[in-house]
């Protein structure tokens, strides 16, 4: 291969298979339960039994609709079930539930944010489907099936080839987690496999003012962001050197699947029978189709909330907060509910993001709880702000005494007694005790009086000795107000 | 009239089906296709211009339940009928290859 120059766009689509949080499968009524034993929650439907009949989970089908509001997706009036062939014994019907030509949802996006600013990655639809039970591969000639799992409803989601790097896919996964928990439609737990990716990536190489496209690889079973970005990152490399050595490039027949080797951090070729991408959907005739009227539609959509992206350009907006602090208080609902009623409860936004970002979050991470179950109310959090705000105790104060507060359940001002951090702020009471200060230090006090370069220590020094004698509980403001006041 | 379905086509549907056939039954099942394409291809032949495709036979739609949970079998009954179990689990010839 010549050393000629050339140009390489990367081309990367996703498809994701969200596990939605009904408290049932999709078609029964069979309770959705992780880590219970096995095959404990199955029915003649999840058995596919002779004379079963599925019937649609309503809850279901409306986080799927809300979903693809949030999407920004066209939500059909008319969508159906179809039978997807299957010929795995963790779906023991031989089929599987899905929906081919009429998704619940249509032609959406979502704004991701990159170094560019927001790039929108086209949604090309979103469709409902069941999922599988699990395989286990024993260590003899035999594997064990566990139906739990099957039925389980998940939404697919897939993208359009928009991305254009590993992190940016990374980037929209972790965007939609936001957004489904956002939503309330999944716990989006991906230790509990309820997102998986399947990234489609292919690359686009100009040689010579000649255009060349790779040939498309799909990644399968991916569960974690980290998994999703490295495989990709991985895969346009290979296919870089592929191309390059080969010459290879896309043509009919030539997409291939592999899978991910977590340990070896490589992608592996998966063999695939030559039929298995025949799945001949046709229409399922146990289940009549969804049709979805405005009225619905409207009462769907009043459950729509603010999502996390938009939350997050307001608090930077409206509340003057960084990036990087509006982005820790949205990544999760529950914090930002909980930081928005503080701020209404009469707490200055950067006080009360101050307070939950460096101390609440730091506990509720180290109990492994939320935020709303440390012990400390929204209101409480204002009153501990508004305290600082007034001078009352010092911001340092402030983090001590919500450490205590989580700990003891005790009110903040109860704390700040007992704890002695109410500040001085009485000008009468500060000033005698800058008077008696200046009095035993008259070296520091003419040096500060003289002006030049000893002042500005001399100033530090009579001041760390009123915060001494009050045992930091002097209001420092104030008491540098009488200093300057009395050696003007 | 030439023959639409040929022996090495039902050969294929079968597979994909895990259907065993014997050499008599992939032709009487080729016969039988054909028979059904060929009526279809008649059906092809109406005017169906303004007629929405039919997605279901029942003038049904949106038939629901609500999200609540059922007694499910238990794992004794959901084995109960499996040619073979291992405790808590269905037991299946080793599966190599993963969907
Ligand atoms: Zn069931």
């Amino acid at each position: 291969m010549s050393n000629v120059d050339y140009k390489v766009e990367v081309l990367v689509g996703l498809e994701i298979h969200v596990q939605l949080c009904t408290r049932t499968k999709m078609f029964c009524g069979c309770e959705l339960a992780f880590g219970t034993e096995p095959n404990s929650r199955v029915c003649p439907v999840c058995l596919g039994m002779p004379g079963s009949l599925p019937v649609m989970n309503k809850q279901a089908v409306e986080f799927s609709i809300l979903a693809g509001l949030a999407l920004n997706c066209q939500i059909p009036s008319f969508t159906k079930w179809d039978r997807k062939g299957y010929y795995y014994p963790d779906l023991p019907k031989n089929y599987q539930i899905s929906q081919y030509d009429l998704p619940l949802a249509l032609n959406g996006y979502i704004e991701i944010p990159t170094d560019n600013g927001l790039k929108k990655i086209r949604i090309r639809r979103a469709h409902l489907e069941e999922d599988a039970g699990k395989n286990l591969h024993t260590a003899g000639n035999f594997s064990q099936v566990d139906l739990n799992r099957a039925g389980t409803p998940l939404l697919e989601i897939v993208t359009e080839p928009d991305m254009s790097s590993a992190i940016e896919v990374r980037t929209l996964a972790e965007e939609l987690q936001r957004i489904v928990r956002y939503l309330g439609i999944s716990e989006a737990d991906m230790q509990k496999g309820h997102m998986r990716f399947e990234p489609n990536v292919n690359l686009v190489i100009t040689r010579a003012g000649q255009q060349f496209k790779t040939p498309i690889v799909e990644v399968k079973n991916l569960n974690s962001f980290r998994a999703l970005e490295n495989s990709i990152d991985y895969e346009i490399g290979r296919q870089l050197d592929r191309f390059l050595e080969t010459g290879e490039t896309m043509e009919m027949g030539n997409k291939s699947t592999r899978g991910w080797d977590d340990a070896k951090e490589v992608t592996v070729l998966q063999r695939e029978k030559e039929e298995a991408h025949d799945y001949r959907y046709f229409p399922d005739p146990d289940l009549v189709p969804v049709r979805v009227n405005e009225q619905w539609l409207n009462e769907i959509k009043s459950r729509l909330r603010e999502l996390p992206s938009k939350k997050r350009l307001r608090y930077v907006k409206e509340y003057g907060l960084s990036d990087y602090d509006a982005g820790v208080l949205t990544n999760d609902r529950t914090v930002a509910d909980f930081f928005e009623e503080a701020v209404k409860a009469g707490s200055e936004p950067k006080r009360a993001c101050n307070l939950l970002t460096q101390i609440g979050l730091k506990l509720a991470n180290a109990r492994g709880c939320a935020i709303t179950e440390l012990g400390p109310k929204a209101a409480d959090i204002a009153q501990l702000a508004q305290m600082t705000q007034t001078g009352e105790i010092s911001a340092t104060a402030a983090n001590t005494i919500l450490e205590e507060m989580v700990k003891t359940g005790k009110a903040p001002r109860e704390l700040a007694e007992q704890l002695n951090l109410i500040q001085k702020n009485d000008a009468g009471e500060l000033e005698g005790i800058v008077d008696e200060v200046l009095k035993s230090n008259p070296q520091a006090a003419a040096d500060f009086k003289e002006g030049g370069k000893k002042s500005g220590k001399a100033r530090g020094f009579l001041l760390g000795q009123v915060m001494q004698k009050t045992k930091g509980r002097a209001n420092p403001k104030i008491a540098a107000e009488i200093l300057d006041k009395k050696l003007a | 009239m030439d023959k639409k379905i040929d022996k090495s086509q039902v050969k294929k549907v079968a597979k994909l089906a895990r259907l065993e056939l014997s050499e008599a039954e992939i032709e009487e099942f080729a016969g039988q296709l054909n028979a059904i394409i060929d009526y279809v291809e008649r059906m092809n032949k109406l005017n169906t211009e303004g007629v929405e495709p039919m997605a279901h036979c029942l003038p049904v739609s949106n038939v629901f339940r609500d999200d609540v949970i059922k007694e499910s079998l238990g794992t004794e009954k959901t084995l109960a009928n499996a040619p073979q179990s291992d405790g808590p689990f269905f037991k299946v010839p080793k599966i190599l290859e993963e969907s």
